[in-house]
């Protein structure tokens, strides 16, 4: 059993990192313990933010929030609700589909980067994240960025460290921008309509000015495992509007007259939409108790379906698409098929794959972070060193 | 007055002039070289004009190979570099120093591609910002973030201050519209950081890179989000009989939830010279005024625009204005973007960038006026209320000395004030060398120290932009 280390004050946690630099012992950092990306290296211990918990400050009419680290993502929303606002970023829970328990903890959505539907408009966690709190590997405390909206003050260190996956620092605190929720919400269905019709529909709904905060493609393959099969036979192309309810109405139908020539359209009320895009934020219909590899897959959105396609060829995958075609959730039958994915994505213009989940052995073996090219890799070895020069904050990250 | 310093001047470079010159017109096709003292005059300063440096040569590349070249040959001889975009400022951050080699990216100025059904553009870094919304209206997009000065600069000068713009309070700022760059390390590396999907894998090196003030690297080419354009867009003039009821108003405005696309503050003598200069309509006897602009269908501008005028009652507004006409629209956003300009014409200034929590506004406006009545000053304040990011123009008389020493001090002590009230010392403008001594006042050593090892670890020898950001005493030894 790794030892695991809770500490319950920032400056505890600043002294535990000192005095493990002195026996050279590295960590490897948890939240909620959520996600089980890392089988510890080798005499890793785990360091988990657990232990700082709480709001700090929140400020309805200044749209911010500041929160310890390890506070629960269940209670910051919970707050949030009481005054109608919320993350705009929508952050994911990946329990389902990697079949773990534990609570999600705000740091973690921070540390992972894990944004939802609305990415493509509202932008990723990052872009919601102000300032932050941190722990280096030095055992110093550190605070980068701010509680203001607008800060160009100095390196913008807050956003590089959104989405490090606890390989530069501990988090300790962050504060975040958060959005009045909208009054209401519907979704426009477009039935019917091939990986690649799919795409070109959605390309043409962001061109309108209807605001569109949600455009996904459920393929026949998975569309039945949404919202209990609620939605209409055939392929879904679901596109969501939100906002005040007599503006909605408005956006609803001109949106729908515009997809009638690309299939048979229909609408969601605000309940089934509010879960549909749950669902699709979750990856529900992989949350299947199997360890099938499972991918999360970033490219250009008119790529996304020209990657599936590709890869059919050669493997079996099953496969949906979020933020108007460049989310692709992948499903592989057996292998990862790590090499070929990668291959393909550079075929397809760039972008990059995370492998969220597969058997231990097979993510231990795998690189579960998409390479980078030897010249950032560069960079990126000199950058986790100006953090951690002696390397205690093992991540699969950055090794 | 305390001069703000520049770094000493390498001896051993300055020692050398003759020679780099040689060498780098050897590297650059004719034409791309500006090494005349008479012709490096222009790029001795950019809009922070009390100070200036002549440069030891400029550099102006045609591709991004010319730049790593350059680059690569600065490394090795160890001659800093300065970039530079459009030099439009106002914190100095691309004022050069005498043993600098400028690299100017004003020739790289091609939109590479427009890709609709991605909603990208990829452009060079010397494109204007306007230049990207111009090539792409007629489609019905554009890209969000819009400074006063877009007219001039360039997307290369905007990433490396994070630019903003009145527009920013619902679409961000330009670390939130950029998805990609092609960026040239200081040993002349060419790496592509990010590109048309959302996310990158690996570190976020682009979201550092983006506001590092051209201390990481230099960009030459940018992938961007263009957005589509609301159906329509309407400005609406808010005036008020004091400052305070304004500053109010806005932080009721965002509280309840509604989010414009710009709330606009200007208070009485910003009002009179923006007036004076624009024509543009501005009702003449508040005090304080809102520019509060709402997109969208007319339905939903309507209903948006009647939630905004019964919190402005609640707050005693004097004058509601709805502009008639697109001409009108116009005009309005003609005033407010020709602020800095048109005070330029009635006195020297310089301008502040301070941004505060929502709640400050009235306190902070109240610290500030009483802060240039001690200095015995004017200032005119003009801003970005919706994100409380203030920009007071404090107004001088360059030609007196002292009457400068006194602008210079007050404006250090606005900034601490806003520092104080939660907030920071730059918005959107960047530190450059304007804010750099006050930094401390900001973060902590620790902060700092953090800062400077992320800089380094782009650039070990403090090459690029040294003089900019970080206080010079107490830098790591390079």
């Amino acid at each position: 059993m790794t030892p695991i280390h809770e500490p319950l004050s920032e400056e505890a946690a600043a002294r535990l990192v000192m005095i493990a630099g002195l026996s050279a012992t590295p960590f490897s950092i948890s939240g909620g313990g959520t996600r089980n990306l890392l089988p510890a290296a080798d005499g890793a211990e785990q360091l988990s933010t657990r232990g700082l918990n709480g709001i700090v400050a929140y400020n309805p009419a200044e749209m911010t929030m500041t929160v310890r680290a390890g506070t629960p993502l269940e209670k910051v929303e919970a707050a949030l609700a009481e005054n109608r606002q919320m993350l705009a970023f929508e952050p994911v829970d990946l329990r389902g589909v990697l079949g773990s328990s534990g609570i999600p903890t705000i740091g973690g959505v921070f540390a992972t980067n894990a944004s939802g539907p609305r990415r493509f408009v509202a932008g990723a966690a990052r872009d919601s994240l102000l300032g932050v709190r941190f722990v280096n590997g030095k055992g110093e405390i550190v605070k980068a960025g701010g509680r203001v909206m607008k800060n160009v003050t100095g390196l913008d260190l807050a956003k590089l460290l959104a989405g490090s996956h606890g390989s530069l620092a501990l988090l300790t605190e962050v504060t975040f921008r958060v959005l009045p929720m909208p009054e209401t919400a519907v979704t426009i269905v477009v039935s019917n309509l091939n990986d690649a019709e799919a795409t070109a529909a959605m390309a043409t709904a962001m061109a309108l000015p209807v605001e569109v905060s949600g455009a996904a493609h459920l393929p026949e393959s998975v569309r039945g495992r949404f919202v209990s099969g609620a939605l209409p036979d055939g392929a879904a192309t679901v596109l969501r509007l939100e906002g005040l309810a007599a503006s909605v109405s408005v956006r609803a139908q001109k949106l729908a007259d515009a997809m009638a020539g690309f299939g048979a359209v229909s609408q969601c009320d605000a309940g089934l939409t509010q879960r549909l895009w749950r669902e699709i934020r979750d990856a529900t219909p992989y949350a299947d108790g199997t360890s099938r590899p499972l991918w999360r897959v970033s490219v250009a959105p008119t790529a996304g379906q020209q990657l599936v396609a590709a890869l059919r060829l050669e493997a079996g995958v099953d496969a949906f698409y979020d933020w108007q075609g460049g989310l692709v959730w992948l499903r592989m039958e057996s292998d990862p098929e790590a090499a070929l994915l990668r291959r393909y994505i550079k075929a397809v213009g760039g972008g990059h794959a995370t492998l969220l989940r597969a058997r231990p052995d097979v993510l231990a073996a795998t690189e579960i972070f998409q390479p980078q090219t030897d010249a950032v890799t560069a960079i990126q070895t000199a950058v986790k060193a100006s953090f951690d020069p002696a390397g205690l904050f093992r991540s699969r990250m950055t090794g | 007055m305390d001069q703000i310093a520049f770094l000493e001047p390498r001896p051993a470079v300055l020692s050398r002039r003759r020679e780099i010159v040689a060498d780098l017109l050897d590297l650059l096709p004719e034409g791309c070289l500006v090494h005349e003292p008479r012709e490096l005059v222009p790029f001795e300063t950019d809009a922070f004009v009390s100070y200036r440096r002549l440069p030891l040569a400029v550099a102006l590349p045609e591709t991004t190979q010319q730049v790593a070249a350059v680059l690569k040959y600065c490394h090795r001889y160890g001659v800093p570099v300065v970039p530079r975009g459009a030099g439009t400022s106002l914190a100095g951050g691309a004022i050069p120093q005498e043993d600098a080699v400028v690299i100017g990216l004003s020739k790289m100025s091609r939109i590479l591609e427009v890709d609709f059904a991605n909603r990208t553009a990829t452009v060079q870094a010397g494109v204007t910002n306007l230049a990207i919304s111009d090539a792409v209206s007629a489609d019905g997009y554009f890209y969000a973030p819009d400074p006063s000065s877009q007219l001039a600069c360039t997307i290369g000068g905007n990433i490396g201050m994070n630019s903003g713009g009145a527009h920013c309070l619902k679409y961000g700022v330009t670390t939130n519209n950029l998805l990609g760059v092609k960026l040239v390390l200081i040993d002349g590396t060419i790496v592509d950081l990010g590109g048309k999907a959302l996310d990158a894998g690996g570190l976020d090196l682009l979201a550092v890179v983006c506001g590092s003030e051209g201390q990481l690297g230099i960009v030459t080419e940018a992938t961007v989000r263009l957005i589509a354009r609301p159906e329509g867009a309407r400005p609406v003039l808010f005036g008020f009989d004091t400052s305070e009821e304004a500053g109010a108003c806005v932080a009721d405005v965002i509280g309840a939830g509604i989010i414009p696309v710009a709330i606009e503050f200007m208070d009485k003598p910003a009002i009179e010279i923006c007036e004076a200069f624009a024509q543009a309509g501005y009702p003449m006897d508040v005090e304080a005024l809102l520019i509060v602009e709402v997109e969208g269908s007319e339905a939903e501008m309507d209903a948006m625009l009647a939630s905004i005028i019964e919190i402005a009652g609640r707050h005693g507004v004097k004058v509601v204005k709805e502009c008639q006409s697109a001409t009108e629209a116009a005009l309005i956003w003609k005033g407010r973007k020709s602020a800095f300009g048109a005070t330029g014409r009635i006195a020297d200034y310089i301008c502040m960038d301070g941004t505060v929590p929502l709640g400050q506004l009235p306190h902070v406006l109240r610290g500030t006026a009483e802060i240039v009545a001690k200095y015995g000053l004017r200032v005119a304040n003009v801003f970005h209320a919706g994100d409380g990011n203030m920009h007071p123009l404090i107004l001088f008389n360059a030609n007196d000395p002292e009457d400068a020493a006194r602008a210079e001090a007050a404006g250090n002590e606005i900034l601490k004030l806003c520092v104080d009230a939660g907030g920071c010392l730059t918005g959107e403008h960047g530190v450059g060398i304007e804010k750099r001594d006050l930094m401390r006042h900001q973060y902590s050593e620790v902060d700092l120290v953090q800062q400077m090892a992320v800089r380094a670890a782009f650039d070990p020898q403090w090459l690029l932009n040294p003089s900019k950001v970080f206080p010079l005493e107490g830098r790591p030894a390079a």
